[in-house]
This record gives C-alpha cells, sequence and structure tokens, in this order.
C-alpha cells in the first residue's frame, strides 16, 4: 500500500527548499509537563484583536476558566491554565521581545472547573449542531495550532457566497526539528479523526484530506488505518518539501487547485486545519475543555534531552529548557518555532502562546549567520520562490525605499518562508529586507483608508 | 559626380534652412516665459538639495519662494536666516528671523549605563533590526547603534562614538535638515533650539516604561519620578508616560532640574561646569 502511495506522491510545482529535517525527537513520546510555579498568559495570542482582560490582581481562578474575553469576531477568548491567585496584569515581554499586556498567574493546586471530562474515555458521538459548534470553539478560545493561530471559528465560518468542498488537515510539519504534530498523529489518531468530524459537521463539507509529509511513514500508516473507519477521510501522502505546510502550497500539493492573488482557500473552496487544531476541537466539543495546553517540541543538537512535551499555555520557555536538561554552554540561538520561520528569542522568560509549535536551542557555530556578500545574480532565490517571487529584486528596491514598485512586484503576496535567503549563496539578508518593506507598505495601506 | 554633389549640398541646405525657419516659429509659439527671479533665488540658495525644508530640492524650493506671498511658512534650514534675507532681498519681502535648531539625541544608553544582553548578527541596519526585535539590550525604545542617521545624514554631521555606540552630533556641521530625524526607526532624535550662546537642556531618554524596569535596562533612563517637574520655575517640564520632557521654547536654561535628576537623565551641553557651591545651593532651596 506504501508503495502505491509513493508512486503517486504530489507537492506544489514552483520552488521549495529541501534542508536537512533534524527530526531529534520524532521517537520520543509525549510527555506531560506538570505546571509551572507561575504561568504569564498574554491576552494576545492570536491573529485579530486582543482580548479583555476581566479579572483583577488578586482573584482566584479555577483552570480552565475565562481570564480574557474576546473583542470582536476577530478574536478569542482566554483562559486560566493553572488554579491559583492573579499576582498581576501587566505588560510583559512576548515572543518579539516587546511588551504586551498578559496576566500573570501563581499556580496553587489543580482546581478545574466544572464541566470539564477529565475522564480518560473516548467519545466518537458529535452530539452539538454545526452552529453550537462555531459557538463553542470560540468560547473556548480555539486558535489554528500551526503557527498563524487565526481564530478558528473564522475560519468556520466562511463569507457569504463562499462555500467549502473539502477540508484539508495540515499534517505537514515541513519545518526541520519540529516533530509535535507528528507524535500527535501517532498518539492522538482516533481523536484526531473524531475531531476532523467535528469540523467537517461544522463547515458542512463531505470530504476531508489529510496531507503528511512522506518522511512520516509510521504516522502515514497509522492514520490511514484509522482512516478505513471513515469512509469520506482520505490520507495523502506528500513529497518530502518545505514550505509544503503554509496554506497555498498545501492547497496546491493536495487537490492541485491555486489560490488567487491575496485570496484565502476558501476562494478555491477549501479550509485548511492543523492535526493539531482537530485535536483541540475534540477536546473542546467533546471533553469541553477549553485550549489551555498544546503539544510543543523541544529540540537541538547539545540539548541533553530532546522530546515532545504537553505544555500549559504561558508557561515559561525557560522552565522547558530546564526540564530539557539545562541550557547547553555553546548555545547560540534559543528559537521559537521551527529554524526556518521561527523567531530567536531576546531572553527564555517568555510563555508559550497558542502558536509555539517548537523551542529549538542551536549551537553557536551552527547558528551564526555568515558575512554578506555581493549578489551575484544567479536568481537562486527566484528559482526557489514557492510563490514565483523576485526576492533579490524587493530587497533592492526596499533597499532604496521604493515601495511603491516593491508593491507592484507582489511584496505583499511573500508568505516568509525564508526558502531564499535559506538558498542565496551570498548570504544575503532577502527575507529580513521584504519583512522590512511588508510591515512598511501595510502600514502605508492602513493609513491610505484612513479618512 | 559633380552633379551628385551639388544637389545633395543644395538639398541638405534647404531642408536645414527650413527646419530652422520652422524650429523658429515653434520657439516663439509654445515659449515658456519662466520669472528670472527663481534663478536668482536658486542661486543664492546652498544648492544641497538635502529637502530639509520640505520641497524636493532648491529649484522646488526657489519656485515655492517665488509664488508665495510671504516667506512665513517657508525656511531653508541649511542658509539659515542670513540665507533668507538674501531671498527676501530678491523678492522684497520681508522675513521673520527664526531661531536656528540643532539635532539632539534622545538615548544615553551608552555600553557603560545599557549593558548588552544579546547578540545580534543579521544585516546591520537599524530599521531592519527594530522591524525583527527589540535590539541587543533590555531597552526596547533606546538606540540600537546601526547608525541609520550617519548614512542619512549629508552633512557628516553624525558619528557613532566607538566608546557609547550613541551617536553624537557635530553641532557645527548640523543645519537640522530633518534626514535623520526621518531615519531614526525609534524616533530618538529630536531637533531643539540651538539655544543662547549655543547652549541646551534636554531629557536625553525616550523610554516610557515604568521606573523600575526602565532603570533595570538602562542605569541612565527617566524613571519618571518628577523631580525635576518639582524644581522647574518656568513651567517648562511637562511628565507624561514616565518620563519627562522639557520644552524648550519655555526653558530658560537655569539648570535646576539637572542636579535635581537621580538618573543623570538630563544632560546639559556647553555649560560651563557647574561649580560645587551652586549645586549645593539649589538642593538647599528645594
Amino acid at each position: 500500500m506504501i508503495m502505491k502511495m509513493f508512486n503517486r506522491l504530489s507537492s506544489f510545482p514552483k520552488g521549495g527548499v529541501h534542508p536537512q529535517d533534524f527530526k531529534l525527537s520524532a521517537n520520543r513520546p509525549i510527555e506531560f509537563l506538570p505546571p509551572p510555579k507561575t504561568v504569564t498568559i498574554p491576552v494576545s495570542q492570536h491573529f485579530g484583536a486582543p482580548a479583555i482582560p476581566i479579572v483583577k490582581t488578586g482573584d482566584k481562578v479555577k483552570i480552565g476558566q475565562v481570564i480574557a474575553k474576546a473583542d470582536g469576531f476577530m478574536s478569542t477568548n482566554i483562559h486560566a491554565t493553572v488554579s491559583g491567585i492573579v499576582l498581576r496584569i501587566e505588560k510583559c515581554m512576548d515572543v518579539s521581545g516587546y511588551k504586551r499586556l498578559a496576566v500573570v498567574i501563581d499556580s496553587q493546586g489543580e482546581e478545574w472547573l466544572e464541566g470539564v471530562d477529565l475522564s480518560r474515555n473516548f467519545k466518537a458521538d458529535i452530539v452539538l449542531t454545526a452552529s453550537e459548534i462555531i459557538k463553542k470553539v470560540q468560547q473556548d478560545g480555539l486558535a489554528g495550532l500551526g503557527g498563524a493561530t487565526f481564530p478558528l471559528h473564522v475560519k468556520l465560518s466562511p463569507p457569504k457566497g463562499k462555500q467549502a468542498e473539502i477540508l484539508l488537515i495540515n499534517g505537514v510539519e515541513c519545518e526541520p526539528y519540529l516533530t509535535a504534530d507528528h507524535r500527535l498523529m501517532l498518539e492522538k489518531g482516533p481523536e484526531i479523526m473524531v475531531g476532523i468530524k467535528i469540523l467537517m459537521k461544522a463547515l458542512d463539507v463531505r470530504k476531508a484530506l489529510i496531507g503528511i509529509e512522506a518522511n512520516k511513514i509510521d504516522a502515514i500508516e497509522h492514520l490511514s488505518k484509522l482512516a478505513k473507519d471513515f469512509h469520506n477521510i482520505d490520507v495523502i501522502a506528500l513529497q518530502v518539501k518545505y514550505p509544503q505546510g503554509a496554506e497555498k502550497q498545501l492547497v496546491e500539493a493536495m487537490i492541485g487547485r491555486q489560490v488567487p492573488i491575496g485570496g484565502l482557500p476558501i476562494d478555491v473552496g477549501c479550509v485548511v486545519q492543523n492535526v493539531g487544531t482537530a485535536f483541540a476541537v475534540y477536546e473542546s466539543i467533546q471533553k469541553n475543555k477549553p485550549l489551555i495546553e498544546r503539544v510543543v517540541t523541544v529540540a537541538g543538537e547539545s540539548l541533553k534531552r530532546s522530546s515532545n512535551f504537553l505544555v500549559r499555555l504561558g508557561t515559561p520557555i525557560s522552565y522547558l529548557i530546564e526540564i530539557a536538561g539545562g541550557l547547553p554552554e555553546d548555545t547560540g540561538k534559543i528559537i521559537s518555532g521551527g529554524p526556518m520561520m521561527g523567531k530567536a528569542l531576546n531572553t527564555p522568560e517568555v510563555p508559550v502562546v497558542k502558536g509555539t509549535s517548537g523551542i529549538l536551542v542551536l549551537s553557536r557555530s551552527f547558528s551564526k549567520r555568515d558575512p554578506v556578500l555581493p549578489c551575484i545574480r544567479c536568481a537562486r532565490c527566484v528559482s526557489h520562490c514557492p510563490l514565483g517571487l523576485e526576492p533579490y529584486l524587493l530587497m533592492n528596491l526596499v533597499g532604496k525605499a521604493m515601495y511603491e514598485e516593491a508593491e507592484q512586484e507582489m511584496i505583499m503576496n511573500c508568505c516568509e518562508c525564508g526558502s531564499c535567503a535559506y538558498v542565496c549563496p551570498a548570504k544575503r539578508p532577502l527575507l529580513d529586507s521584504i519583512r522590512l518593506g511588508k510591515s512598511f507598505i501595510a502600514q502605508q495601506r492602513k493609513e491610505r483608508v484612513k479618512p | 559626380m559633380m552633379y551628385t554633389v551639388i544637389v545633395s549640398v543644395f538639398l541638405l541646405s534647404l531642408t536645414g534652412i527650413l527646419s530652422g525657419v520652422i524650429l523658429y516659429f515653434v520657439a516663439k509659439k509654445f515659449q515658456i516665459s519662466e520669472d528670472p527671479r527663481i534663478d536668482a533665488v536658486e542661486a543664492v540658495l546652498p544648492g544641497v538639495n538635502c529637502g530639509g525644508c520640505g520641497y524636493p530640492g532648491c529649484r522646488k524650493f526657489a519656485e515655492a519662494c517665488v509664488l508665495a506671498k510671504n516667506l512665513d511658512n517657508l525656511f531653508c534650514p541649511v542658509g539659515g536666516n542670513k540665507g533668507m534675507i538674501e531671498v527676501s532681498k530678491i523678492l522684497g519681502l520681508d522675513v521673520a528671523e527664526k531661531e536656528p535648531k540643532v539635532a539632539v539625541v534622545r538615548c544615553n544608553g551608552s555600553l557603560k549605563n545599557r549593558p548588552r544582553i544579546n547578540e545580534y548578527d543579521g544585516e546591520a541596519q537599524c530599521k531592519i533590526v527594530h522591524n525583527l526585535y527589540t535590539g541587543e539590550t533590555g531597552c526596547s525604545y533606546g538606540c540600537l547603534g546601526f547608525a541609520d542617521c550617519v548614512r542619512a545624514c549629508k552633512f557628516d554631521a553624525i558619528t557613532i562614538n566607538k566608546e557609547t555606540l550613541l551617536p553624537v552630533v557635530d553641532e557645527k556641521k548640523c543645519v537640522a535638515c530633518g534626514a535623520c530625524v526621518k531615519a531614526c526607526p525609534r524616533h530618538l532624535i529630536e531637533l531643539r533650539y540651538q539655544g543662547k550662546d549655543n547652549q541646551r537642556v534636554f531629557v536625553s531618554c525616550s523610554n516610557p516604561e515604568k521606573g523600575s524596569i526602565a532603570r533595570k535596562n538602562c542605569s541612565a533612563a527617566c524613571i519618571g519620578c518628577g523631580k525635576c517637574f518639582k524644581a522647574c520655575a518656568f513651567d517648562a517640564i511637562k511628565i507624561g508616560e514616565n518620563l519627562a520632557y522639557i520644552d524648550f521654547k519655555k526653558c530658560t536654561l537655569c539648570r535646576k532640574c539637572v542636579s535635581q535628576c537621580p538618573t543623570g537623565a538630563i544632560h546639559e551641553v556647553n555649560f560651563k561646569l557647574a561649580s560645587d557651591n551652586q549645586v549645593q545651593e539649589t538642593k538647599v532651596n528645594v
């Protein structure tokens, strides 16, 4: 059966790179991590408006209790991830190093909110209706756990006149090092399947496809076996290629449809969700458990115990590294996320949030940037760009502050996958410049709309 | 043979004369009369095209001057008052004298005051670093030290001090064109009045965080304690967002605030060193 799958391995047609995959923790089962003494829960963990805190300093909170309410449609609730007392509500450093509002809770005991099903029973029957599901996932603070943290209820309610036909489940995990989704697929297969069923019901679609890269053969086998019981769910094995986990590339790789410029997958009749999200949906709908924890890969060559942990949101990253054997001496960079798209941290004293898929501890020699040389016009960046952009040109335009021309060259279409900077033989900081241009143009666009 | 030469010479001369006549009439018909004063004004302008006046070059500024009814809103910072008087002489307009300005850097996070907590090895441009993260120090408001202002300055007036890693403005060279103000992604550079005898007092910090946090990251940070505010008799100091700001229009350069600042965030420029007695006196008075 696997041979048959390999014969028709598909992928996105243009660009992409093949970084060495370094999946150090692929064989390590998910470990439950006891909650730390204090958690710092930022109120802005999702794409969209930050939630508004509704607790006060000194309040007693239980696990799963709402501590910040969604501010409008494009926002989700934030929940307490430990039980205890709210120490303070203040601006704390987030992954970018800038300070954002957060609720700091002192952990005391393990008291759950009433109604949360903590038993190990597996529930397969879906009781709620589609509209109830969408309401429930917003209440439970669900956001895309792949990294972009787009609020789930927004994706589940397509704009008028557009109907989803296919649900695509992203089990690609194309970033090197990360194994959180891989382990989740192996260990929580049935739950993920029910989660997909729930998502299908909410979206009213008949078909769901799970895309998994061919370097996770055990996960492909496991989920294919489970999928036999669900005749609408199929598993597709995909070629190993970065950035296959990006939404637009995944849609093209799996069903051959191209998402239009500036459009969303719903424009071509599909919705993409991460396997982690599918599991969180199961927990929310079947077990009444809000999004308070996620699987995080902690990995690094010189780290003593690279592994996958089930972590409460708000746990300081330094605590995670401590559990994984402490910070090695030759550490050069600590990265939140994958090595391609992740962010190097200013300090490890920042919390795990909904979008944190991994913590990487890279050695100094491995993570050091090479000196920048002049462009030799080899056009490798052009041939490796999955979106067909010309990164060298965009970098030059941004460098000369020619933002309008850069906008015409579709700079805003860039998905920031970093393939261009990865392949550049002159080690030019292509992505940094493009990011700068994008943020500048985004600001300009905002100001244009203003009266 | 001879015939060919004569014909071609004749034809070419004829075409030449005809085109000349046509060009003459076209030039007459479509002649654009330009105010000769534009050239005259441009001649007295410095001609550096720095954009400090707000126009895209000296020529455009000259055109604007000629078209304007008064020169109140037009000022060339490079030529200064002298230059504007010459412009006004050509145009026969009055010009009010403006107090000259100079760029000041409102950050004092030198290596000693603000230790580096991480190392950045990417592209050395302030705007890129600012876009990526908070910078090498704990202060997310202070100078990044990658010299975007130095590159923006057309007059070589800013250099990075190698010991402090902070930009230093050469007051003699600075013309207050404002190019560095625009170049700084953290908005640390401000154009302030040069002041009497080139003396100035200003708060050299831009961090609006709470005092304790700001102080943790930088020992020379303004902590918003309000001591300078109480010491000022001229209502020139405002405290907002944990940060003091001295209004250079109201400041009389009495310098009472300088000795009050517990972190040394208030800077005095070009004053003679205050004797110990004076400092003690002010302390007793307050």
